[in-house]
């Protein structure tokens, strides 16, 4: 550490940015209430969890670098798969194939980064949805492997730490998702305030400026999108570990649009964003469809066109608006 | 004679039939205050483009330091210290003036892939991209973002990230655009105060600042090298004057 006495201005105010203020930590803190006032909900606080940490890793391509993707569930699907595969020919050890799902996610994404690096805007929406469609259908066709429409059978995971069965209340599930989500929330809220992210925040303002100061753009993409499909790769398998199952529903464009959906509600280029934007999605989710099963992206439809007309930076970039008028009243 | 840092050798360039360069013949040696004149669409800014390598030129060569660098991608030539700032601002509109510089530093320090570590453990970087900032008198707006900057501050933060990237080469696109007459002395007086051991290159349509500033001054008309020589050379010459007030017919 540097003795503070010889901090400079500068260099205090880019130390103050990454300083956790007290809202942060009161939402930490309020992630544990579900084990208290909704012990019967807590699968669903799982299912949160994990939506919340692959729209994080959304938010790193998408907000930081400005990469838009509509196939982000290809990385998502195939740490669901590979942590399913995992369990059902290795072992059920789940830690274990948390790693194996990251490595192969990650993989499958350094391979894709290199096509992604070099285009932007409507190519590569396209591109990101030709990828991720490609990724169902070869989920889809490798009946054998995957099951295909009929899912993957025979995923069994072992207690976590050998101790902590997975049960049907759902207690191991949300205290393991929420606990790998908030340890990947920490890597990414230091990956963003580093000189990485800095450099993905300059792409995303302006991609012609970046060379000129010297910055090989692709090669942080590259970074980036690897980074980004690793931590999908994760949430898809607490997926399949937490549930037990691997569906084809994990790799598919639905999956890709609504996470995508959700970061653009909540705010993409803030870590909250992508967090607020699945709870809002997916409690939304689970009382609409309980009013009208098939109706409910009627509602999601109609918040989405409020939030986009009224709040171009979504719900917690209004938020902020909000109280910084507020707090200079 | 003094050492040639920047040099192009019988650069062409055309976009279909439209030629925007032609045979362009240039030798910057160190140190050198070089203005490039030329009215309108003249392929004053094409020639920076050319040399940056944000254009690929058709046939020729472009030399920084001795080595051929025409089939270099732009940041590898910044890397080699031939830096540019841009007529239009170019700059990262969400960023403040010192996470701005603060990256070019550290791109230059090769130390801008590292994610693992906060920027602020990184105090020399920090300190040089504040002392960048101080010198062109942006010290107090530095933790302003860029967007809101007054004008003539985002034309002198082109320049900040310019240097940012410790140039041997400057690259100046009309560096005071757009600002006000009564300002655009307080740029200029910036461009004037760096380094002599930095070569520059500006692009003026003032000629009083162009008299002011330039020590040789480089004439550009429909893509070719028209004339270049001392100020007082240039300014004598009526071939020049002829081509400011249109009577020659030019792009």
């Amino acid at each position: 550490m540097v003795p503070t006495d010889t901090i400079s201005a500068p260099q205090l105010y880019l130390q103050s940015l990454s300083r956790w203020s007290a809202t942060e930590i009161a939402f930490w803190l309020a992630t544990l209430l579900p084990f208290f006032l909704f012990p019967n909900y807590l699968s669903l606080a799982s299912q949160i969890a994990i939506t919340a940490l692959f729209a994080l890793s959304l938010d790193l391509i998408l907000g930081y670098a400005g990469v838009v993707s509509l196939g982000h569930a290809a990385f998502f699907g195939i740490g669901a798969y590979a942590a399913g595969l995992f369990s059902k020919f290795v072992w059920g050890e789940p830690i274990s194939g948390l790693l194996v799902a990251a490595l192969l996610a990650g993989l499958a994404g350094y391979a894709t980064s290199f096509i992604i690096c070099r285009f932007r805007h409507l190519t590569l929406i396209m591109l990101t949805l030709g990828l991720g469609l490609l990724a169902f259908e070869v989920a889809n066709s490798a009946h054998w492997l995957t099951g295909g429409s009929d899912g993957l059978q025979g995923v069994r995971i072992w207690p976590l730490f050998g101790i902590f069965k997975f049960d049907l209340y759902g207690y191991t599930a949300y205290s393991y998702s929420l606990a790998v989500l908030f340890l990947f929330f920490l890597g990414m809220r230091r990956l963003v305030h580093s000189p990485f992210g800095l450099a993905l925040r300059g792409i995303r303002e302006n991609l012609v400026r970046m060379p000129a100061i010297g910055a090989a753009s692709r090669a942080h993409i590259r970074k980036a999108y690897t980074i980004a499909a690793a931590v999908a790769g994760i949430a898809g398998a607490l997926l399949t570990q937490t549930t037990e199952s691997a569906a084809l529903e994990s790799i598919s464009f639905q999956r890709s649009a609504d996470v995508l959906v959700m970061l653009v509600l909540g705010g993409a280029g803030r870590l909250y964003g992508g967090l607020i934007g699945a709870i809002i999605f997916m409690i939304a989710r689970d009382q609409f469809s309980g009013i009208a099963p098939q109706y409910w992206y009627f509602w999601i439809g109609i918040l989405l066109i409020v939030v986009v007309m009224l709040l171009p930076n979504g719900i917690l970039g209004g938020l902020s608006k909000i109280f910084a008028r507020w707090s200079r009243k | 004679m003094t050492e040639i840092v920047l040099s192009t050798r019988r650069l062409d360039k055309n976009f279909g039939s439209l030629v925007v360069a032609r045979n362009i013949e240039l030798n910057l040696p160190k140190g050198a205050r070089y203005a490039l004149i030329g009215p309108n669409g003249a392929g004053k800014t094409t020639l920076i483009n050319l040399m940056t390598g944000m254009l690929k030129p058709n046939a020729g060569q472009i030399f920084l330091g001795g080595e051929d660098v025409t089939a270099l991608e732009p940041q590898e030539r910044v890397r080699r210290g031939l830096a540019r700032t841009f007529q239009i601002n170019t700059l990262f509109p969400g960023l403040n003036a010192l996470e701005a510089v603060t990256l070019a530093v550290c791109e230059r320090r090769n130390i801008a892939g590292e994610f693992w570590r906060n920027v602020a453990v990184h105090r020399e970087a920090i300190e040089e991209a504040h002392d960048i900032l101080a010198k062109l008198r942006l010290g107090d707006s530095c933790y302003q973002i860029t967007r809101e900057l007054p004008y003539g501050r985002q034309r002198l933060l082109e320049i900040a990230l310019a240097l940012a990237t410790k140039p041997k080469v400057l690259l100046l696109d009309e560096p005071a655009a757009g600002v006000p007459q009564e300002e655009s002395g307080e740029v200029f007086e910036a461009v004037a105060s760096l380094s002599d051991d930095l070569t520059l290159l500006f692009i003026e349509h003032d000629m009083h600042v162009v008299f002011r500033f330039a020590s040789h001054i480089i004439v550009l008309v429909s893509g070719a090298i028209f004339t270049e020589g001392s100020p007082a050379a240039i300014a004598a010459d009526p071939g020049v004057r002829e081509v400011y007030l249109g009577k020659r017919k030019h792009g």
